[in-house]
């Protein structure tokens, strides 16, 4: 069978239990692509032998009831992989190996899939391009020079060039449908509480959330349905009844209301964005929903309050990385020279700006004007969502206000960078789910997406939307190869 | 309450100070695991066996509230007849330290949850009420060793993210004694509830001293120095001598108090500028996002209330009424929760003709010196209430007098012996036989007619040596009240 890395997830699962295809074939594709793509520097550690390994264990002994049953992939490398090298990006990790597992990777492998490497990501999940990575720019299979997105950017990119079916991602401003929206694939943010944080190298614990990239809806419904469990070492999971998202995904989505919110039409948008926000209206009504105007009027200050609130979180997360215990350690004269030295050689220029931003914003006398009137925005930021959705089941948004960009063209500008996040990160506030799908391209044939989101816990509604959307959009990723030498 | 007699004062030549003490107790929870981690808190362990991956701090590591932790905050708030929230709030306490893994511990700043209480003292001069301003959880820090290596420092995590309590007092103090006995009395309530060892010795029990003077009379409060982790009583009142002196002759030179944290030097006695209000830690307190706020119900908290033990004063108020003990020697009994268990105990083993003021003196007196002696806490008494309560009896029923109460006593603490056997075996019975009495002192009369004819002539003080020749000749055994009656009778 030739061409395997281009099958979806659904069809590599449904091979391997026919028997068509073993593991290690699978896995094999999936390494031999992945070596002759390095160009991309999607991965930061390859792990291919033994994967190789662990599939032809897998071969010897079939599972096949399982739901990745011998498939092979790789990760973000933000999740914490028992004896694994997990660097979250940062030169002060660069030598970490952890002893223990994260719960969302530990459900992946408990279902039969095979760890081929971890993949690339801006330093601590903290960028929209993937140039903040101690590793190197991620390039995006879509063009030569052009960034993946971000933070998951090596994930995008794997998926993308079929370097690895399916892969795992976080998001805590948009970090998975950003990326997923600029290489043409799917991306979810489950809802706050769905998937377990514990083993994950936090950013901001408040917005963090890990959730599925795949090439299409119903794989990433599979690969939610195995992440998402309730877990008790992580004091924010939350006990809701998870569906079985895969096995319930239905295109009929007759009847649902989906919400336009005004407040998404900002300033400046691009004309194609526009253009395929109506197109992507056309296609829900195609589908038999029912289009509602709705508002959502804190949305101006989601952005201004994400900075706040996240830079603020991760300054306090960022404090254990001090060399004192593990990882990077710079030479000292004293403890505090120590801390001054490895902390500044250890972490890069835009993760420093944020521990700045931080500090800054929780220090006495800021702390009300900042953090805590952030906090209140936050919860009006919700309040908009609460009330939205008496009214509409799902809102339809575009996913970014542009295409991917060059690599280096915002890198000196931290502002137009952070306003790639304008309608992702009121969804991290509000602590809601989100599906980015590919729904078009631009002029220059870059991939554009859409983003539904939906009620908290309210996954199935959205995959749905997004599966019966999918099948009217039909998208075909415009993938050259161009890589591959 | 009475006031003046026994006021601590700092004079100086024209003025009188009053001093004002605040206590931020920290007490370690007695539990077997950590706030947020399962980590074994036990004492003295080889360094660094105790160490989860959440107490490191390890990416990823999330902490998970210990709900016993949690209970037995609500339990000691219900002990200092405080206040418990329903919901409160973890916040991070963020600061840079070598033995602080997470960089910040993980504390209640804004809304603990644990609100105002109070704590009555019986000090010698009447009650005293102090408040309690609130109790919070938080996490310890783990331990810098600075002494093993002249380069290097060494760090012991396993006291990082046990459970302590900070229990802050409202400024209601006035004396080191006060403070002393405000110590021993949230020690003693916490092990009545057994929420905390209260062994400073193993720094179970340490306070920050928040110490301020006033000229007296004065109702606002003087600038305050904080004096950290002082852990004995002994030190803290040492600290407060010595502060609220300083902050006298400070004020008589006419210069200013500068509000600072200081340390004490427990070798040189005095206390130290550690850093100024300006050096202050900005700790950029804010809830924790790891962990959702703590909500505990009423029913909760009702179902806590059900399991308080009767507690120092209620026992005391008990003991005065049913065994009509004073205050005073109510006071020591309670003080320690085994003490009163081993002090009811010999009640009830003393049956229905029993002296509970007899057994209370032995209590205090022969046992206490002996324990204190062998340095050995009540509950490891060599001998046991049951054997003590036979010996009372033996003293009250007139078998023994209570001199030779006191040999028996001795002999009784090798391996905690039945006093009746040693009695009966050492032949140690008293005496009490009238017409054998008779028969001796009719003899010693016989024996000292010179004595006996002076006695007569008006010098009254033989009386006591016929008496000390009685209990010579019956080698001690002879009942001392009937030897006064019969010699009177003879002389």
């Amino acid at each position: 069978m030739s061409d395997i890395t281009k099958q979806s997830l659904s069809e590599l699962v449904k091979n391997i239990k026919d028997k068509k295809l073993s593991s290690e074939e699978v896995t094999k594709a999936f390494i031999n692509r992945s070596e002759k793509s390095k160009e991309l520097n999607a991965y930061i550690t390859e792990d291919y032998s033994s994967a190789l390994d662990k599939a032809k264990k897998f071969d010897q002994k079939p599972n096949l009831e399982l739901k990745l049953p011998g498939i092979p992939m790789a990760v973000k490398d933000l999740f914490c992989t028992d004896s694994i090298r997990t660097t979250a990006g940062s030169k002060i990790l660069n030598n970490f190996v952890p002893t223990y597992e994260s719960t969302v990777t530990q459900n992946i492998w408990n279902e039969g899939a095979i760890l081929l490497g971890k993949l690339n990501c801006d330093e601590f999940a903290m960028g929209s391009s993937n140039e903040t990575s101690f590793f190197g720019n991620v390039q995006n299979p879509i063009d030569k020079n052009l960034v993946p997105g971000g933070s998951s950017g090596g994930s995008a990119s794997a998926v993308a060039g079929q370097l690895t079916p399916i892969t795992i991602g976080t998001d805590t401003g948009g970090s998975i449908r950003q990326p997923a929206s600029f290489t043409g694939i799917v991306g979810l943010k489950p809802t706050y509480g769905s998937c377990s944080r514990y083993g994950i190298v936090a950013f901001a614990s408040s917005l963090d959330q890990a959730g599925p990239m795949a090439q299409n809806v119903k794989d990433c419904a599979l690969l939610q349905e195995v992440i998402s469990t309730y877990d008790p070492k992580d004091s924010t999971s939350i006990d809701f009844k998870r569906n079985e998202y895969s096995k319930e995904l239905t295109n009929n989505i007759k009847g649902k209301k989906i919400g336009i919110p005004k407040e998404y039409r900002v300033e400046g948008m691009p004309k194609e964005i526009e253009e395929l926000w109506q197109k992507g209206i056309q296609y829900a009504k195609d589908c038999g929903a029912e289009i509602v105007d709705i508002s959502l009027p804190h949305t101006s200050y989601a952005l201004p309050t994400y900075y706040i609130v996240a830079p603020a979180e991760a300054s306090s997360n960022l404090a254990r990385y001090d060399g004192v215990k593990y990882g990077f350690r710079a030479k000292g004269e004293n403890l505090t020279d120590m801390y001054e030295k490895t902390r500044s050689e250890g972490f890069g220029a835009e993760v420093q700006r944020r521990i700045m931003i931080g500090t800054y914003v929780l220090s006495s006398g800021y702390y009300d004007a900042y953090y805590l009137k952030a906090q209140k925005i936050r919860k009006l930021i919700k309040n908009d969502f609460d009330e939205a959705y008496k009214k509409v089941d799902a809102i339809l948004t575009p996913s970014t206000p542009s295409s991917a960009f060059k690599i280096g063209e915002k890198k000196d500008d931290p502002v137009s960078m952070y306003l790639n996040d304008i309608f992702t990160v009121p969804v991290n506030l509000a602590g809601l789910p989100g599906i980015s799908i590919p729904a078009g391209h631009d002029a220059k044939g870059y991939p554009l997406g859409l983003q539904i989101i939906g009620k908290a816990f309210d996954e199935q509604n959205i995959l749905n939307i997004a599966y019966a959307m999918e099948e009217k959009i039909n998208f075909k990723n415009k993938i050259t190869d161009w890589w591959i030498k | 309450m009475s006031k003046n007699k026994s006021e601590y004062l700092i004079n100086r030549k024209d003025n009188q100070y009053e001093v004002v003490i605040g206590l931020e107790v920290h007490a370690q929870v007695t539990s077997e695991s950590k706030l947020f981690s399962t980590s074994s808190t036990k004492f003295g362990a080889e360094p660094n066996t105790q160490v989860s991956l959440v107490d490191a701090a390890f990416p990823g590591m999330l902490p998970v509230i210990n709900e016993f932790c949690v209970k037995q905050a609500i339990k000691t708030g219900i002990g200092l007849n405080a206040k418990i929230n329903n919901r409160s709030v973890f916040d991070r306490k963020n600061y840079f330290y070598a033995d602080l893994p997470q960089g910040y511990q993980i504390s209640q700043f804004k809304d603990p949850i644990v609100g105002e209480g109070k704590v009555i003292l019986d000090m010698p001069e009447g009650q005293k009420e102090v408040g309690i301003e609130r109790l919070h959880l938080e996490q310890d820090a783990g331990k810098s060793i600075h002494d093993l290596d002249a380069q290097n420092t060494f760090v012991d995590l396993n006291r990082s993210g046990v459970a302590l309590m900070e229990i802050v007092s409202k400024p209601d103090l006035r004396s080191p004694d006060e403070v002393s006995a405000y110590i021993k009395k949230l020690r003693s309530i916490m092990r009545y509830l057994g929420t905390c060892d209260g062994n400073m010795q193993e720094g179970s029990l340490r306070a920050d001293v928040n110490v301020s003077v006033r000229a007296k009379g004065s109702k606002e409060f003087g600038t305050r120095c904080e004096i950290k982790n002082v852990n004995s009583i002994k030190f803290m009142q040492m600290a407060i001598e010595y502060e609220a002196n300083r902050q006298v002759d400070l004020i008589e030179q006419g210069k200013s108090i500068d509000q600072e944290t200081r340390l004490f030097d427990t070798k040189k006695n005095e206390t130290r500028s550690m850093r100024s209000k300006e050096d202050a830690h900005d700790y950029r307190y804010f809830p924790d996002p790891d962990l959702l706020p703590l909500e505990v119900s009423d029913e909760f908290i009702n179902q806590l209330k059900t399991e308080i033990p009767e507690l120092p004063d209620d026992k005391k108020k008990r003991f005065i009424e049913e065994f009509k003990l004073s205050p005073y020697e109510a006071n020591i009994l309670v003080s320690d929760i085994d003490t009163g268990k081993y002090f009811e105990e010999v009640v009830a083993k003393m049956g229905k003709n029993k002296d509970i003021k007899l057994a209370v003196n032995w209590i205090t007196g022969e046992l206490f010196a002996v324990l204190n002696n062998k340095n050995l806490e009540i509950s490891q008494s060599p001998i046991s209430a049951k054997n003590l309560a036979i010996l009372v009896n033996l003293i009250k029923n007139g078998t023994i007098s209570g001199k030779i109460a006191k040999t028996v006593f001795e002999l009784m603490m090798d391996g905690d012996q039945d006093p009746q056997k040693i009695v009966e075996e050492k032949g140690l019975k008293q005496q009490s036989d009238p017409k054998a009495l008779e028969v001796l002192i009719d003899k010693i009369i016989n024996d000292n007619r010179d004595k006996a004819i002076e006695y007569k002539q008006g010098k009254e003080k033989l009386f006591g040596f016929f008496v000390g020749q009685a209990m010579k000749v019956s080698g001690g055994k002879a009942n001392p009240q009937l030897i006064n009656e019969i010699l009177k009778k003879k002389l």
